[in-house]
């Protein structure tokens, strides 16, 4: 079909939505509104219901520290920041952004003295997350001090660039996290970050596994 | 583009945390016999104290369907969205509390979405936000980061939404907009140049209410893009993701 019928279409449908929801507005007829209007209208005074003022910390923020085996170019320190969202007691949306300084030389380089990469070294990504508290506890340190804790497991998608390309990412993972205070968490997470590229010469999909300490702020 | 996507989540956070920075106490009254204190905000958190009936609880925070209450006694323990919701405030009103609905869904202005999907065989991640005129008519801010084979790119669009039946569960929408894409190839390919177009699409899609502020969407556009040599270029795009309101 031709481009423009189809989006001509299209529109005429827009606009002929648009208009239903115009006729949509019943208005009540006047003769059903004087019949129910009570006879004797009582002076009541209605109470304005306030929420009280409640701190919600359902946001978590996350700076980290780790490796990451970038494949083929060997374990590289990485370092970057999360944001969550708290959607109930056992969903969170995360996303992540980390990157690395200049990535080790791959064996190809090192065996044949040659510079695949050139100028473009720095492996960093981003990546959103949806991520199930799956086994919610506690965890005992000596006689008296009991602190929450939850292992859990995340799946997203985001971005890696790396060797000068943007490339589409999977990303999967699990994590376990200790709250020192109600609002201080310690973090340990194991992250595998998918994607295609042909920076050695092959089209090939690579596994890049990342894991990393982090230390959470909840807000 | 990255850097674009970042700053635009940092702005969207603090609109979603009107509370941040509010610590004050709210003290309620327990009225039904007793509520329940658990060791912490979640499923399987064991009770390990109760309150009485007329006993008073500040309430210090509070942490998805949870509230971190203290007793006079100086006990703290984490209490349920439903118990609590069964307290009184001082004056002796029911304790009125922020509990997300299909009704607020329906009556929703803001809503900020993330999704996933496909635009011409490349990978397409968006982060959008909504401003709800009326319950049918709403205008979104969209940008995508585009990934393909051969180039890169990013997205903008401004949307129109309609949405004729805004109280159905699964609701159908419509959209009209326009913007730029900007697309620039792989450098391990032969050089071209890097260009930025404009943009028309139309789209239909699909929003279903999944529960308290969330919602599922999926949606199709077709993108025409003006460009500048002799034939415009058509783009399909499908997409699903997920979306919360406030």
């Amino acid at each position: 079909m031709a481009s423009g019928l189809r989006i001509l279409l299209l529109t005429g449908l827009v606009a002929a939505t648009a208009g239903c929801s115009l006729f949509g507005r019943d208005n009540p007829p006047m003769e059903d509104a004087a019949a129910s209007a009570p006879v004797i209208s009582p002076e009541v005074e209605r109470r304005s219901i306030t929420t009280p003022k409640i701190d919600t910390e359902d946001f978590q923020i996350t700076g980290f520290v780790g490796l990451i085996s970038v494949e083929d170019f060997g374990s590289n320190t990485v370092y970057g920041a999360r944001i969550a969202y708290h959607v109930s007691e056992s969903f969170f949306l995360e996303g992540s952004y980390g990157e690395t300084g200049d990535v080790d030389r791959s064996s190809v380089e090192v065996l044949d003295n040659i510079d695949l990469l050139g100028d473009d070294r720095k492996y960093s990504y981003y990546d959103l997350a949806l991520g199930w508290n799956v086994l919610p506890g506690e965890v005992f340190i000596g006689k008296n001090h009991a602190f929450n804790s939850a292992l859990y497991v995340l799946g997203g998608a985001g971005n890696t660039s790396f060797a000068g390309e943007d490339l589409f990412t999977l990303t999967f993972g699990a994590g376990y996290r200790v709250l020192a205070t109600d609002s201080i968490a310690l973090r340990f997470d194991v992250r595998d970050h998918l994607f295609d590229n042909d920076v050695t010469g092959e089209d090939k999909t690579t596994h890049n596994i990342e894991f990393n300490l982090g230390l959470s702020w909840f807000f | 583009m990255r850097q674009f996507i970042l700053i635009a989540a940092l702005v969207f956070v603090p609109l979603v945390t009107p509370a941040y920075g509010k610590t004050s106490h709210y003290e309620a009254v327990v009225a039904e016999p007793f509520i329940e204190l658990h060791t912490g905000p979640g499923r399987g958190f064991p009770v390990f104290h109760v309150v009485d009936r007329g006993e008073q609880i500040d309430v210090v925070k509070r942490r998805t369907d949870w509230f971190q209450v203290r007793t006079k006694r100086g006990v703290e323990g984490w209490v349920k969205l439903d118990q609590m919701a069964e307290t009184l405030d001082i004056a002796g009103r029911p304790t009125a509390l922020d509990d997300p609905s299909a009704d607020d869904y329906v009556g929703r202005r803001w809503e900020v979405g993330l999704q996933l999907g496909d635009l011409d065989g490349a990978s397409v991640i968006s982060l959008y936000g909504g401003y709800h005129f009326t319950r049918n008519l709403s205008t979104e801010l969209r940008v995508g980061d585009i990934s393909g084979d051969f180039s890169n790119g990013w997205i903008a669009t401004a949307d129109i939404v309609h949405q004729p039946f805004p109280e159905w569960r699964v609701s159908p929408y419509a959209a009209l907009g326009t913007g730029v894409i900007h697309s620039e190839p792989q450098a391990t390919l032969v050089q071209s140049e890097d260009r930025t177009d404009q943009v028309g699409h139309v789209g239909l899609g699909l929003r279903m209410y999944v529960s308290k502020r969330f919602m599922f969407r999926a949606d199709y556009s077709s993108y025409l893009t003006f460009t500048s040599r002799d034939d415009n270029e058509e783009l399909d795009q499908w997409q699903a993701g997920f979306a919360f309101f406030f």
